[in-house]
This record gives C-alpha cells, sequence and structure tokens, in this order.
C-alpha cells in the first residue's frame, strides 16, 4: 500500500443496511475512506476481531486519530463529531 | 498434452511481451481474509510479482495449474496473484482449497482480460468472456519480464520454464 492511502479503513459485509449508513455519513463529510469486504459468515471475520475486538461490522480504523470503533451509531456519531460542521472545538 | 487429435486453436493474442509495460488495473484483490480494491502497482511495488490469468474458479484448468503452481512453490520466490472472472466469494472458497500465499483479483467484466488481449469469449455460454491461461512475471516497476499466453485450448503453462524465469530475473 502506498502512502497516499485514506486514512480510513472500513470493514464492511456487501448490502449491509448498517454500513451502508456509515457509507453515507463518509459521503456526505467527503472523506477518503478504504473498503475491506469481509463474508457474511461471523466465524470468517477474524481480520475485524483483530483489528475492533468483535466480528460485527462496520467496524472504521481511522489512522488520523487513533480510533477503532464498532456499531453503526457510535461510528455515525464519531464521524460527525470529528469530521462534520459540529465537531468538537 | 498428445491427445491424437487435434486441439483447439486460440485466435492470435496481442499481449504484453518481456520489455513491455504491463497495463496498469484496479480491482477488487481478494486474499485470506477480506478484500479490496488494488492496483497492480501497488501489488508490484511489494517486488517480482507473477501474475496468472485463469478460466473460471472451479473449471479444471484453473484447479490444476494452482495445484502446479503450489507444487513448485513461486510464493517463496515472487508475489503470486491470480486474476479470473469469478466473483470475490468464489475467490474466497478457491483460497482456502489451494493458491497458498496468493491473492486473487476478481474481474468479472473481463476489462483486465481485454487490456492483456488474453479474453477467451466461452464457445455455449452466451455472455461469458473470460480470462486464457496466461503467465506475466512483472517488475516492481510493471515491467515484463517473462510473457506466456495460452495458443490452445485447453493448454498449460510450461511450469519449468516459469521456474527458469524467476531465477534469471528475481
Amino acid at each position: 500500500m502506498s502512502g497516499s492511502d485514506p486514512q480510513i479503513t472500513l470493514y464492511r459485509l456487501q448490502a449491509c443496511p448498517f454500513c451502508e449508513r456509515v457509507v453515507r455519513v463518509l459521503e456526505d463529510l467527503d472523506l477518503p475512506y478504504q473498503s475491506r469486504f469481509v463474508e457474511p459468515m461471523h466465524s470468517d471475520r477474524n481480520v475485524v476481531k483483530r483489528v475492533s475486538g468483535k466480528r460485527s461490522v462496520p467496524a472504521i480504523v481511522d489512522e488520523n486519530t487513533g480510533v477503532t470503533m464498532s456499531e453503526s451509531g457510535n461510528i455515525v456519531e464519531y464521524l460527525e463529531h470529528t469530521y462534520g460542521d459540529g465537531r468538537a472545538a | 498434452m498428445d491427445l491424437g487429435f487435434e486441439v483447439t486453436d486460440l485466435p492470435a493474442s496481442d499481449h504484453p511481451a518481456p520489455g513491455d509495460v504491463a497495463p496498469e488495473f484496479t480491482r477488487p484483490l481478494v486474499g485470506p481474509e477480506f478484500w479490496a480494491d488494488t492496483s497492480l502497482s501497488a501489488v508490484v511495488a511489494e517486488g517480482p510479482t507473477l501474475l496468472v490469468f485463469h478460466p473460471m474458479d472451479g473449471a479444471f484448468p484453473t484447479t490444476y495449474m494452482w495445484n502446479a503452481i503450489d507444487d513448485h512453490g513461486f510464493a517463496d520466490d515472487v508475489t503470486l496473484v491470480g486474476v479470473s472472472a469469478s466473483s470475490p466469494y468464489e475467490h474466497k472458497a478457491l483460497l482456502e482449497e489451494r493458491a497458498e500465499d496468493a491473492r486473487l483479483f476478481s474481474d468479472p467484466d473481463a476489462g483486465v482480460a481485454a487490456a492483456y488481449g488474453v479474453e477467451n469469449e466461452l464457445d455455449g455460454m452466451a455472455g461469458v468472456t473470460e480470462h486464457r491461461p496466461a503467465v506475466f512475471l512483472l517488475d516492481s516497476d510493471r515491467t515484463v519480464r517473462y510473457a506466456w499466453v495460452a495458443d490452445e485450448w485447453p493448454t498449460f503453462p510450461d511450469y519449468e520454464e516459469i521456474a527458469d524465469a524467476i531465477a534469471d530475473h528475481v
């Protein structure tokens, strides 16, 4: 991977509505991100468990801030607070 | 292969030759744990790369090719990547069986096959174009050091020739 890779990595499952919710927010905020697609079977998601501590998706890794996070509600709130108009000072 | 009859010829291919720079592309690259859009140049940046085009996952030539590549242990000396028309889900299944230490690009529309001149429009499978068996050894700047493209259907790479090319260039 080169140095120009996006700083945000999204672990996602194809057609997962919670993942798509996070994608919408990333796009609304114009945040570059790279997608890593994993398998429908929870047991096949060791990479997500290793990264986030859980096998659930979506999960994001944000190299800008060092934050790793699961659960779409948490992620949306984090993104809006960190990068949105109402971002914390 | 000596079958005692003519094997079907494939049309002449206009593929990258040694000394050429291999066409750049980006496709989902499937590893053991996830897939992500990845460019060929990002892969070759890791070092000399063996780029293997093969028929759809599940076809017997694909099985034969990966079994032979595994037996030769090419992954010990080069970065090993495959390309086929199969989906990432099928690639995940293939990687569980064979293609040890390889990663596989998914190219369902065979656009990469077109860029490399290795398309195989399948007779009897309407609308399906896949990839002829083909092998390219690439430098870290995508310069082609060795090229082989199937000219018959089916035919297989000369694995000893590939081993020699790897020994000469890597």
